[in-house]
């Protein structure tokens, strides 16, 4: 128990007050017991899958303002979708705390970079990011592109860049990234899978 | 998974090992105990820790980690022995009545044919003979002693529960028990579904345990059937999707696979994998292989791919070697390579040996990071105390941190474990000026397109030639990229048996893979996903849940793959003669009167294919049936072999005790350094195995609020009995270190892990969950897999996370 | 609102009797420990709907997080591993309010409407009206309330009234994901819990149970345990829950007795409490108070 017996027996004193005035009529009338209003009444809901596990539940967002032009949706709650046939609108406990996973204050909100032998990001813009990213590729390919091997076999193979794939990202990104990263001859590339 | 999650509700027994799907998969859990329910489903686990799915278990079995082999060794010798195998099911439905070469063998350890020099077997005995007329020989009679059927009695009879419970540590009369429970879905009115996760397969020879389980469940008749199945519960939200989509080192979309560099001519890669059939009357579906590969080049390269230049395969890189992740960080660890890219993952977090992993990325010239959190491999270069102890000074990596959207803030499909591709959408804008992935792939790519069209370079024939044809170049739609990998047509497709009748006009989307040609009148991004997205409008987003059959398939809920076809394999669910072995679990059916397969699930099957022809259920196989003995395409034996992990508590395979080069897989690959990098159970003496909690997903939710409130610190887990021991009382912190390193937690002490006794000596476990790193709001700690061992499966390079040696001290 | 509109049956510290006439449909929520894996699922979805959030704690050797009830955390899971004939068991109960028919947090606070029993059984804190005298802690059976440091108010779950007030399940019963805790009319909920007794008792477990105890008048919480015959084996579940026995004397006797001698000055001795909180009281009653505390143990 974590009322000090002290507390206790100040309660006492306080309870005898009380309850004694209202039971002689003096009922507050101001303030009766209501329940917190339901905080979803007008939200948008959208149809959304958890981003966790395989088990792929259907989950439902529910959104601030109804779409308007100067509504700006913000995510304020996420639940389960009652009609996925997998989980019922049940979620696990990371499921069911997505909305602070979208809210996360480690979400990553700019490019940046780091310099060689430095100790802090610097931001930049996403020109300015692609730009150098797509030299440095290019560079690197165009130094290190074997294009035919020892036997002199055509092998169009570019080992000296790798690239990992994400493990949830949709089956679009992950589509347009295989189409890129195969093209440009990279071997070097695999998804969460392999571990 | 053969089966899908609603499914579980199907099943009289469910057996999870390699997995604790209670704890990483607690939604797709609930149709366990809806099974259990509804069904008085009884449901066995079998695991080194009784764990959150144990707790709700009819039957408990402890076992060693790493042992599994053995166990399910031992189920299959008890199966075998008892008679409790489905025999009219094995007899039509696998390759057990097949004779196998003279030249297989196996002694002391080793199949026929191994170099011990190489690591690697000569394994072209492992084969089956053939007949004149170019099949396989069999004999159905099952006497000839090189039938699979004898030979696999022969290697499983060593495998007795006296040699499970020396190797594994579990108690006889449990082994026995649980032997016993799985062996109750022998007859065709019961159903055993098997669940399993990482726990199979973060081994050294991982994919032989699942080989081992598979074989159990074609013993046991319950492939193909609904409640059944081997069953992968994924660990990753999209990982089905990505690794379907071939995002692996050796693939390409649909498991078509990349040439290597001696398949020079065209021809020859597509006849390998486009096997004529083994045996009469199969079809051997991969013969379609053509079709498949010729209408992924039309996709990726439209009028660039021509007939003539071999539907451009020039353009393909061509494989010398793997490589796999172990084997890019080993290069990387070498310093022979020079950039990488990490989309939505965290490599210092996730890879075995986190010092070899932190050492490999500084000697890169560029690092560029694609994700919606901060992640730790974004600042391996930063120091972080004793969690990531290095110098920035002297680390000369040029690091880029792009930010992409999260699930919440785009549009798109991705496939659970049940082959679902489930269209979800975008609910807000994303923080700041993050992107989504397709628009940075684009932001990269345009730039180097544009880069090799005005100043030139090393081949830039596939990049100028690459399509892109989306609307907005910078910005793909998700409905376009799902078009394109549905596939379309560019000509007029005529009905095959009705020439006059043109099906599909040119220009226009498909309805399945059926359609495709390899002539190059038909383009398609990923063979398997053809049907998602058709003229019909956008099948992943169907939200129809009925379920007529009241069997959880519920075919108008978004899309599955291969054509939509819940259960793979389903034809096994009819006997031979096409009727359903249980009339109370009905998949699919022979209707004699419509001449073709009908039920509740899309036939896995040739539609009108009558049973007296005899072909298999097990299509995909040039066989036609499902194999006992897996010819050559395992790496380390055609039958599974227990073999100890390369950390060992005991320091020998009991199996082959005189021949110390079988102790751990022979066949598995070990650069040099790593081997050395081993640590022996003198100075290590406990055997650790890392895993999840059900509180936290991976990396990602030590960024999440309500997760870290609910699991907040680092710890690990020890038995009471250790704990002892080691005067180590709940809550103290302990250092847990392996040869590679080491890490602090908070020590949990706990009666669910108890000491094991193995070849005469006990063993403990220390339970390791993985969830911590040094960015999050949860407290920091530090990165699990700075003491995991850098070796990976025989076949599929995953790293033996499951099964490793650590030392437990007071901190 | 008026009381009748609210489905109001008890109002704590108020002796106007609510609207009688309705009769609305009691609910009551089932616990059935038999399917729970303690994944917190309920947990979290309880700080998601409530918007909650507790301090990120510690780890101090057990699964229990956060360790105890809180303002923030109006429920927690508590692990028991226990060994019994059947061997090693995990013993996970989800703890929290039990909603009880006859509350005694209620019949304790001192708080003109601080604690409210909804005709359909849900016990709820208006925290607007709580003095934050603790009272109600003393006054329940199970330890359930926590007074915030923050506000000195005491929370505890509302079973979800504002969504069952919507015609919705509470956060916690519809995140379940093995199907654990369910929702329903109470008598429903008996009626599913004999259905999962006969099954556990098909399995094995010869003493399984409802817990719906008596000694509150029943509970809206309800749970079915595999081993109904010993409850303190999950984390020390009452076996038999009572109201205090300080409370009992106080409402019973104490309470009229004192009403009939103190009305001339009760007047005055609100006035005193809002200016300057509630009194010291006498040596004496603290005494006999703790006598009684003591004989509780």
């Amino acid at each position: 128990m974590q009322l000090s017996r002290r507390q206790f027996f100040k309660v006492a004193a306080g309870g005898l007050t009380g309850s004694s005035l209202v039971a002689m009529g003096f009922s507050p009338t101001a303030a009766l017991a209501e329940v917190r209003s339901f905080k979803l009444a007008r939200s948008t809901e959208t149809r959304n899958t958890c981003p966790y596990c395989s088990v792929g539940c259907g989950i439902i967002m529910y959104s601030l303002g109804d779409r308007a032009k100067n509504a700006h949706a913000e995510i304020i709650h996420i639940e389960g979708d009652p009609d996925h046939p997998v989980n019922r609108g049940t979620l696990c406990p990371k499921g069911a705390g997505l909305l602070d996973f979208v809210h996360s204050k480690n979400r990553l909100r700019y490019p940046e970079v780091r310099e060689p032998g430095s100790k802090e990001w610097k931001r930049v813009g996403w020109d300015e990011a692609f730009d150098r990213i797509a030299k440095l590729m290019k560079e690197d390919r165009d130094a290190n592109f074997v294009a035919k091997n020892a036997d002199g076999t055509t092998v169009n193979r570019w080992l000296t860049t790798g690239f990992l794939a994400a493990s949830a990202s949709s089956n679009e990104a992950g589509y347009i990234t295989h189409k890129v990263v195969r093209n440009l001859g990279m071997l070097a590339f695999d998804n969460q899978a392999r571990v | 998974m053969t089966n899908h999650w609603s499914d579980i509700k199907n099943a009289d027994v469910v057996l999870i090992m390699g997995g604790n799907a209670a704890e990483a998969h607690p939604c797709g859990f609930k149709w366990v105990t809806e099974a259990k329910a509804t069904n008085k489903a009884r449901l066995v686990v079998v695991d080194p820790r009784f764990t959150r799915s144990a707790a709700l278990a009819d039957l408990y079995a402890p076992i060693r980690t790493g042992t599994d082999i053995a166990f399910l060794g031992g189920v299959i010798h008890y199966l075998i022995s008892t008679n409790k195998v489905h025999l009219d099911y094995i007899k039509s439905y696998t390759d057990m009545s097949y004779l196998v070469k003279d030249e297989f063998a196996f002694e002391d350890g080793f199949f026929s044919g191994y170099d011990a020099e190489k690591r690697k077997y000569d394994k072209s005995g492992w084969d089956y003979q053939l007949g004149d007329d170019g099949f396989v020989k069999t004999d159905p009679t099952l006497e000839n002693p090189r039938c699979v059927w004898n030979l696999m009695k022969a290697h499983f009879s060593r495998y007795t529960p006296e040699v499970v419970e020396n190797i594994c540590g579990t108690p006889k009369d449990k082994f026995l028990q649980v032997a016993e429970m799985l062996g109750s879905t022998h007859t065709p009115n019961r159903v055993m579904t098997i669940l399993y996760a990482l726990g199979w397969t973060q081994h050294s020879v991982g994919s032989q345990i699942i080989r081992t389980a598979a074989m159990v469940q074609l013993l046991l008749g319950n492939i193909g059937r609904a409640g059944g199945g081997v069953n992968a519960l994924r660990g990753h939200s999209n990982i089905q999707g990505l690794t379907d989509l071939g995002l692996l080192s050796n693939l390409l979309p649909g498991y078509m696979t990349l040439p290597g560099e001696k398949e020079t001519d065209y021809a020859q890669y597509i006849a390998k994998r486009a096997p004529k059939p083994m045996r009469p009357g199969q079809l051997s579906y991969w013969q379609n292989y053509g079709k498949f590969h010729v209408s992924l080049m039309k996709a990726w390269y439209g009028a660039a791919a021509t007939r003539e230049n071999n539907w451009a395969f020039d353009y393909l890189p061509k494989l010398d070697k793997s490589y796999d992740v172990l084997q890019v960080f080993e290069l990387m660890h070498q310093g022979k390579m020079n950039g990488y890219v990490a989309q939505g993952f965290n490599p210092l977090n996730s890879f075995p040996n986190k010092a070899k992993v932190g050492a490999a990325l500084a000697k890169l010239k560029f690092l560029v990071i694609i994700d919606p959190l901060a992640t730790e491999t974004s600042e391996f270069w930063q120091n972080h105390g004793e969690f990531n102890d290095v110098d920035p000074a002297k680390i000369a990596t040029t690091v880029f941190r792009l930010p992409s959207t999260c699930f919440a803030e785009e549009d798109g499909a991705i496939i659970n474990s049940g082959r679902w591709l489930q269209w979800h959408w975008k609910g807000a804008e994303p923080p700041g000026e993050a992107k989504t992935d397709p628009e940075i792939m684009a932001g990269i790519f345009l730039r180097l397109r544009e880069m090799y069209k005005k100043d030139g370079g090393a081949f830039p024939d596939p990049i100028l030639n690459l399509t892109w044809a989306y609307k907005v170049p910078s910005e793909p739609s998700p409905e376009e990229l799902a078009k394109e990998y549905n596939g379309k047509t560019f000509a007029d497709q005529l009905d095959p048996k009705d020439p006059t009748k043109v099906i599909k006009k040119a220009g226009e989307l498909l309805d399945g893979f059926a359609q495709l040609k390899d002539d190059g009148s038909t383009a398609c991004g990923c063979w398997i996903f053809s049907g998602a997205w058709t003229e019909k409008g956008n099948m992943m987003a169907r939200r129809d849940n009925a379920d007529p059959w009241h069997n959880g398939q519920t075919l108008g809920w978004a899309f599955a793959w291969p054509a939509n076809r819940r259960i793979l394999y389903n034809r096994a669910a009819a006997d031979p003669a096409g009727k359903p072995w249980d009339a109370r679990r009905k998949q699919v059916w022979w209707d004699a009167a419509q001449g073709k397969w009908v039920g509740s699930d899309v036939p896995d099957f040739k539609i009108d294919s009558a049973p007296e022809d005899g072909m298999g259920p097990f299509i995909m196989n040039p066989e036609g049936v499902a194999r006992f003995f897996a010819r050559g395409m395992m790496n380390e034996g055609p039958f599974p072999e227990h073999y100890e992990p390369f950390e060992t508590p005991i320091g020998v395979n009991p199996m082959h005790p005189k021949n110390p080069k079988a102790t751990s897989n022979p066949a598995a690959r070990v650069f040099k350094g790593d081997m050395e990098a081993f640590g022996t159970a003198k100075e290590f003496p406990y055997a650790a195995t890392t895993y999840r909690l059900t509180e936290h997903f991976h990396y990602w939710t030590k960024h999440v609020e309500s997760n870290a409130i609910i699991q907040p610190e680092q710890f690990v887990e020890i038995g009471e009995a250790l704990a002892k021991e080691k005067g180590i009382a709940a809550g103290d912190r302990v250092k847990v270190s392996s040869n590679r390193g080491y890490i602090k937690a908070v020590a949990v002490v706990t009666k669910r892990i108890q000491p094991l006794k193995v070849d005469g000596k006990t063993v403990h476990h220390v339970g390791i969950p993985l969830h911590w790193g040094f960015k999050g709001v949860a407290k920091n700690g530090f990165i699990t897999n700075t003491l995991t061992p850098f070796v990976g499966d025989g076949n599929t390079q995953t790293p033996e996370f499951k099964s490793f040696l650590v030392n437990v001290e007071k901190a | 609102m008026a009381l009748q509109s609210l489905d109001i049956a008890k109002r704590s510290a108020t002796t106007t009797e609510p609207p009688q006439a309705r009769k609305t449909l009691e609910v009551a929520k089932l616990i059935d420990v038999s399917k729970c894996i303690g994944c917190k699922a309920c947990q979290v979805a309880c700080m998601q709907w409530n918007d909650l959030r507790d301090e990120v704690g510690t780890c101090a050797g057990t699964y229990d997080n956060p360790r105890d009830m809180t303002d923030q955390s109006w429920t927690v899971m508590r692990y028991a591993e226990v060994e019994t004939d059947r061997g090693l068991e995990w013993l996970i109960r989800k703890d929290g309010c039990m909603h009880c028919e006859d509350p005694g947090c209620l019949k304790a606070c001192p708080a003109p409407g601080a604690i409210i029993k909804y005709t359909n059984g849900i016990v709820d804190f208006h925290q607007e009206n709580c003095i934050g005298c603790g009272y109600c802690i003393a006054g329940c059976p199970f330890n359930v309330p926590r007074i915030s440091k923050k506000d000195s108010k005491a929370y505890k779950c509302t079973l979800c009234s504002d969504r069952v007030a919507v015609g919705l399940e509470p956060a916690c019963v519809k995140v379940c994901p093995t199907g654990c805790i369910s929702f329903g009319s109470k008598a429903d909920m008996q009626d599913l819990a004999e259905e999962r007794v006969t099954e556990l008792k098909e399995r094995g477990f010869t003493n399984a149970g409802l817990y719906d105890p008596a000694g509150v008048g029943g509970t809206h919480v309800m749970y079915v345990l595999n081993h109904a015959d010993q409850p303190t084996l999950y984390s020390g579940l009452p076996a038999n829950p009572t109201i205090a026995p300080t409370v009992t004397l106080w409402k019973s006797i104490a309470k009229p007795l004192a009403m009939a001698g103190i009305a001339a000055a009760a007047l005055g001795g609100l006035f005193h409490y809002v200016m300057k909180g509630p009194n010291e009281v006498s040596k004496e009653v603290e005494a006999e108070v703790e006598k009684e505390l003591e004989a509780e143990k």
